[in-house]
């Protein structure tokens, strides 16, 4: 593994930016991610009530009506027709992802991405192998799954081992045994399976993903020309699959990183140190001419061919 | 590219082995979550839902566990059920009456505050809530069963006279006292738990059961004779035999004895 890179993950991109400028996005998503957390637990916590609720469905200042778009699909699989604020609701966040992307719910707002990142730097701390890795359709398999059973049952299923949820209904109304399910995902993604939960489970995800499939945010390697190889947005991509088709994509093929999977989480930005990546919108497939006068030589091809 | 297609193909086989192993993991992980939604829906008899709540088999259809209700209530009676402590499907709004019961608002703010009509938003009055019907489970130690006067339950009750009335009965034990019952009219009684919070005893002797395991049914088919001679001012049936009293003595429309029935003894007591 170590000749995977030559110097630890995101080094040169510090060396480059400095430690902040290489850590940009992920700050702002950490910030994002306590953003929303710290306005549902303002009510509970301080009595200021900008937002009741949790992600499953929220009223935020007395007007705005929030539902989550997948718990409400289960609820009507389910058999039960929901009354307009909560369709409203879920309209609002299905056209919002919609737009800026499905997955950017996984990366800056869902209060597990904090806990399976945090197993992922562990894991590439620890050097551990990569462990079972079920197939990138596993978690629509899981989706699918999910909604099956709650038609055949008449319960909202996936409700009831969503940690999602769970998590952030047990920080503002009480925890339970959530913890247990939390340590339980920490240590399946580190040990078992490196970004098993969201990158490979997680029915959530695979919704999102689904509702931002044309979205109009996405990650661009516009800059491709300059990509050294250094392999470090691969390292710390949770979706990594998603990098190749964009930044090694042949001369006329677009630089858009337009893979569903990915969660505009922006590391890729972060840890590049000659800037490939940037956020554009999906109609901007420019491709930055090198800088460079002397052209690079050819890429190597990843296999004969 | 030759292989593709025919039913040797590696790419077919190895299509079809993804698949089956797919959808197999699929059924074994649907029907372990199916099992558990199972579970989910034995809601303990102590666990009562708020206001205008749809039956539970239709409420876990229906609530998303956004806990916008028990943010609404102003009393802090309702609790969402957290994992594993509770034994309420988790994440799901419930109270308990002997803690805290339900105040009956006027406003109704956690079925107004519902954004998915988990609580049912027809219900309009409060008076018309069935959350559970009062039980008076412990007549043995309810201290007005046992002729004291403690009457808690039916004064607290919302619906006093209505849900809950005290019956008199003779008090056999001292012989010349009598027995104020408190007495459940379970079409008037919304199961609001202030009876059973207020019950002096330690351990409440009325408490509110789910509709379900509190009442029985008339059969569709039973009348009350009182009530359709009633409605139709008249006897139900026309004509109708007029069997003999078969009392003793004059007076009796006895048809065998017009005279009335004497008997061939002096019954104990009768006349004289």
């Amino acid at each position: 593994m170590s000749t995977r890179t030559h110097m630890p993950v995101g080094q040169e991109a510090i060396e480059v930016k400095g430690w902040i400028g290489a850590h940009k996005y992920l700050l702002l998503r950490r910030a994002s991610q306590l953003f929303f957390l710290v306005l549902f637990l303002l009510g509970p916590w301080f009595g200021i009530w900008i937002v009741q609720g949790t992600l499953a469905g929220s009223l935020t200042l007395g007007v705005l009506p929030l539902t989550d778009p997948l718990v409400l699909l289960q609820s009507v699989v389910a058999g039960h027709w929901p009354e307009l604020t909560a369709l409203i609701g879920g309209l609002i966040v299905l056209v919002v992802y919609a737009l800026i992307g499905g997955r950017v719910y996984c990366s800056w707002v869902c209060p597990i991405n904090p806990v399976t990142d945090a197993a992922h730097w562990l894991h590439r701390k620890l050097d551990l192998p990569k462990g079972w890795q079920p197939k990138r359709g596993t978690r629509l398999w899981i989706l699918a799954t999910v909604l099956i059973v709650s038609g055949l049952t008449g319960v909202i299923a996936w409700e009831l081992i969503n940690p999602i949820t769970m998590l952030h209904r047990g920080l503002i109304f009480g925890a339970g045994f959530v913890w247990a399910m939390i340590v339980a995902i920490f240590f399946f993604d580190l040990f078992v399976s490196r970004h098993g939960w969201c990158g490979h489970l997680c029915p959530v995800g695979a919704f999102y993903g689904l509702i931002g499939s044309k979205a109009m945010l996405r990650v661009s390697a516009h800059n491709r020309a300059v990509c050294d190889d250094c392999m470090d947005c691969f390292a710390v991509c949770p979706e990594n699959h998603v990098i190749s088709p964009a930044l090694r994509g042949k001369t006329g093929t677009t630089p858009l990183i337009l893979s569903p999977d990915c969660t505009n989480c922006g590391r890729c930005i972060d840890v590049c140190a000659v800037d490939v990546f940037k956020f554009t919108h999906r109609f901007d497939d420019q491709v930055a001419a090198p800088f460079d006068p002397v052209p690079a030589p050819e890429r190597r091809a990843a296999r004969p061919t | 590219m030759s292989g593709v297609g025919s039913p040797l193909s590696p790419q077919r086989r190895r299509f079809l082995q993804d698949s089956a192993r797919a959808a197999g993991g699929c059924v074994a992980a649907g029907s372990m979550l199916a099992w558990l939604a199972r579970d989910a829906r034995a809601l303990p008899a102590e666990a009562l839902r708020p206001p205008g709540a749809l039956p539970e088999q239709n409420f876990l259809s229906a609530c998303i566990r956004c806990g916008l209700c028990v943010r609404d209530c102003p009393y802090d009676t309702l609790k969402l059920a957290e994992l594993g402590v509770d034994a309420v499907a988790t994440g799901t709004p419930y109270f308990t009456a002997r803690d805290v019961p339900c105040e009956m608002c006027d406003d109704i703010p956690c079925v107004a505050a519902c954004p998915t009509g988990a609580l049912d938003p027809s219900l309009d009055n409060i008076d018309d809530a069935d959350m559970g019907v009062a039980v008076l489970v412990d007549q043995e130690n309810c201290l007005n069963f046992l002729g004291l006067r403690c009457d808690v339950c039916y004064r607290v009750c919302p619906v006093i006279d209505e849900a809950i009335t005290l019956e008199t009965a003779h008090n056999t034990r001292s012989g010349h006292h009598a027995l104020f019952l408190p007495t459940v009219h379970g079409d008037r009684c919304t199961g609001c738990g202030m009876c059973e919070k207020s019950c002096v005893l330690p351990e409440a002797a009325i408490k509110v059961l789910p509709t379900r395991l509190a009442r029985g049914s008339s059969a569709d088919h039973y009348r009350k004779g009182w009530e359709e001679k009633a409605a139709k001012g008249a006897p139900v049936v026309e004509g109708i035999i007029d069997l003999p009293d078969r009392l003793p003595g004059p007076g009796t429309d006895n048809l065998v004895t017009p005279g009335g029935f004497a008997p061939e003894y002096n019954l104990p007591g009768a006349g004289q």
